[in-house]
């Protein structure tokens, strides 16, 4: 059994290099957030607002709207990939470390 | 009895049931009804199979709340597709885009983009800092009882409302397909998927979800290939071909009226993929928009699947699985609604439901050969069947979410504070199932005939301005405590549900009057013409054609007439309202941010030393994962 209260978790907080990563992790998840969002709602607000663009063909019967909404697909898949490799390659690295010095001082105590 | 036994004791129930009873008139023939079941029983008995394995290992409560941790980020990906794609999204979508064209196609856009949202701040955390339900994560650090209560009543609130809407949806879904009895097929719903959770608890609900999932995509992918094929997989010639289409440009004439006078038939089926042939009110669009972002985070069904697997990377790989599902499904659906739209049409899609539920399935027996062929009616009851299977899935997640909730979270935490056996708090939870599927059978039947699709609406709403303000601010804000995750739960559930209520989405006895009179009129109008019509008309032929249409007006005024009578002297909805109050009929733009400031108000207001105090061991656990994936190891 694992006990929570064996670790201090004040020092891991002040622990530099979990600074390093809630400093990383938290501009580029609120950035990649407000950025999804944006380019969300835009599809929305554009088609309410600026439906003459929307119309305009591209290829065949492919009008800027029809781009658009698939391209809001595309856009939340590369935002997901882009996200999930970042974290596998920086975010989960990082912490590992952290817990793994974490687990060593309680270890000697189990 | 051998409690193992009773999962397939519950499906041949169910079977039997669902053969016996009176049949009325479906979209299937009653010469082929007999195919429709044997691809029911099919899928029965597999879910049932599975249920059957899947009760050998359900022992401890984890076990039935969460699988015990040990299900595979791929298969989680595929349950929360599962979980996900209801009927509402799946029939409804496709038949939004069969009717409407492009506004459908953005319509289904919300419903992915919202799981950026749980992947970038919810999935992970939730991982890392939960264990069973939405008020565990509330608990953490703040005080377990009042928290608990209001997220354990949150819970059932949103499950509830999306149960409603799940179980009157389905139960008129499958007598609209099969002709089946209302009650019946609630009842059977609810027999089924009492027989998944009660006996296999979240491992047989997460596989049921599974095989749902993949019969879902499987039909799906198949449809559109019939469907594609001819046009050479290309998409400007198969949406070349849309825009040529007779049933399109009479769809979208019929839509817009008198302003389609001028349009040549082209323009019109062009017109078909440009926006705003149903949306009218961008307002709402974009109030609709932050309801489906921000409250699929907080559905306590779609959080409960985080807690099956192992670690937070799993739940980051079954987000990314779930998105690649969710996404090609929807990309999919632009197929299905199209070709509906051409291949079978809006005038007969809307005459066997006007919501256009039936778009999908009517392609399927199209696809097949028709209505009078074997192939096409194998499809379609291949669809129905998968329809049938969604709800009975989705429905297995709500309840096993309430039933947590009720049992984890108000009777083990709140009444007993935790001293609670384990074998106790395995009966519990499946004492709480059955009470949560008795409450949604019994629901179901009551609510019969009424308009639910605003309940789905409502689950969003409160999901979005109740449950995702307090989880992520507990997660990520500091000063956030037990006065804030109160005051945003009361706040955001009290602002969505009266604001619905005084909405567009009540019924206005006098704007349906006023409606309905007014197609009296035109009919009496109409009625007055084609007299003078007949008349003139020369030959028999010709003659024959108005009385026709004359026959048709005057069942349209009759059915108007009887409406205007029906609604007799009442003059104002339930909440006592002439008209509505508030416009939008998604409160979100309104209750999203009245959450979110309960939340921020209740917690600078409030003095609550263990939550500032817990602060920093719970954002050092959600961000690294520390302690929990040993937690999870037994």
């Amino acid at each position: 059994m694992t006990d929570a209260s064996k670790l201090d978790w004040k020092a891991i907080d002040n622990d530099p290099r979990f600074q390093e990563l809630h400093r990383r992790k938290t501009g580029f998840l609120w950035g990649l957030m407000v950025f999804s969002l944006v380019y969300y709602f835009l599809l929305p607000i554009g088609a309410a607002y600026f439906q003459d663009w929307y119309k305009i063909k591209v290829w065949g019967p492919i009008n800027v709207g029809l781009l658009f909404a698939l391209s809001e697909f595309v856009i939340a898949w590369a935002i997901a990939f882009f996200y999930a490799h970042r974290a596998n390659a920086v975010f989960d690295p990082m912490a590992a470390e952290i817990v793994r010095d974490a687990e060593k001082k309680l270890g000697g105590r189990q | 009895m051998n409690t193992r036994r009773m999962p397939l004791v519950a499906g041949a129930l169910a079977l039997a049931a669902i053969a016996t009873p009176a049949l009325a008139q479906g979209a299937v023939a009653p010469n082929w009804r007999w195919l429709t079941f044997v691809v029911f029983g099919a899928i029965i008995g597999l879910t049932m199979f599975v249920t059957y394995l899947a009760a050998k290992r359900v022992k401890s409560v984890a076990d039935f709340y969460t699988a015990g941790g040990g299900v595979s980020g791929l298969q989680n990906g595929w349950a929360i597709a599962g979980d996900y794609l209801s009927a509402a999204s799946f029939l409804g979508i496709a038949g939004l885009i069969s009717l409407y064209g492009y506004d459908g196609f953005m319509y289904s856009v919300g419903w992915l983009v919202a799981y950026i949202t749980v992947l970038l701040v919810i999935a992970e955390p939730c991982r890392n800092i939960g264990k069973y339900t939405l008020a565990d994560i509330l608990a953490y650090r703040n005080n377990p009882r009042a928290t608990r209560i209001v997220g354990a009543l949150s819970t059932i609130t949103v499950s509830t409302f999306y149960l409603t809407a799940q179980m009157v949806g389905g139960g008129v879904l499958v007598k609209t397909l099969i002709g089946i009895d209302y009650e019946i097929s609630v009842i059977v719903v609810g027999i089924l998927m009492l027989g998944y959770v009660l006996f296999g608890g979240m491992v047989a609900t997460t596989w049921v979800q599974i095989i749902k999932a993949i019969l879902l995509v499987t039909a799906s992918i198949l449809l559109v290939m019939f469907v594609w094929l001819p046009y050479g997989f290309s998409l400007p010639a198969f949406l070349q071909a849309v825009v040529g289409d007779a049933n399109v440009q009479a769809q979208v004439a019929s839509l817009l009226g008198d302003t389609a006078k001028n349009m040549t038939p082209g323009e019109l089926g062009q017109r078909f993929l440009e926006p705003g042939l149903y949306f009218k009110a961008p307002i709402d669009q974009i109030s609709l928009g932050m309801a489906l972002v921000f409250g699929t985070a907080g559905l306590p069904h779609i959080l409960m699947r985080f807690f099956t697997v192992p670690t937070a990377q799993d739940a980051r790989k079954s987000v990314l699985w779930a998105m690649a599902i969710i996404g090609g499904f929807y990309v999919l659906t632009i197929f299905l609604g199209m070709g509906a739209a051409m291949k079978v049409g809006a005038a007969q899609i809307k005459s066997i439901d006007a919501g256009g539920n039936m778009a999908g399935p009517l392609l399927a027996q199209y696809v097949g050969g028709g209505a009078d062929s074997m192939l096409g009616n194998l499809f379609l009851a291949f669809v129905a069947a998968v329809a049938f299977a969604t709800i009975v899935a989705v429905v297995a997640g709500l309840v096993l979410a309430a039933a947590s909730a009720m049992a984890h979270d108000l009777y083990v935490g709140v009444i007993r504070e935790d001293h609670v056996s384990p074998e106790v708090q395995v009966r519990a939870a499946r004492i709480a199932t059955i009470i949560v599927g008795a409450m949604a059978i019994t629901i179901g039947i009551l609510a019969k005939g009424q308009n639910v699709a605003h309940l789905v609406a409502l689950a969003f709403a409160v999901a979005s301005s109740a449950n995702f303000p307090c989880v992520l601010l507990t997660l990520f804000w500091k000063r956030c405590n037990t006065g804030g995750i109160v005051a945003g739960m009361i706040v955001g559930t009290a602002a969505s549900i009266l604001l619905v209520l005084i909405s567009p989405n009540m019924t206005y006895p006098l704007v349906v009057k006023a409606a309905q009179e007014k197609i009296v009129k035109t009919q009496a109008d109409a009625l007055v013409k084609l007299d003078g019509d007949l008349k003139a008309a020369a030959d028999p032929a010709a003659q024959d054609k108005v009385k026709a249409a004359i026959a048709k007006a005057q069942a349209a005024k009759a059915a108007a007439e009887a409406k205007v009578t029906e609604i007799g002297s009442s003059r104002t909805s339930i909440m006592g309202l002439e008209k509505p109050l508030f416009e939008l009929r998604n409160p979100g733009l309104v209750s999203i941010p009245l959450g979110f400031l309960a939340v921020i108000l209740g917690s600078l207001l409030y003095r609550d030393k263990r939550a500032e105090d817990m602060w920093d061991e719970l954002y050092v656990r959600q961000n690294t994962g520390i302690l929990a994936s040993k937690a999870a190891a037994h």
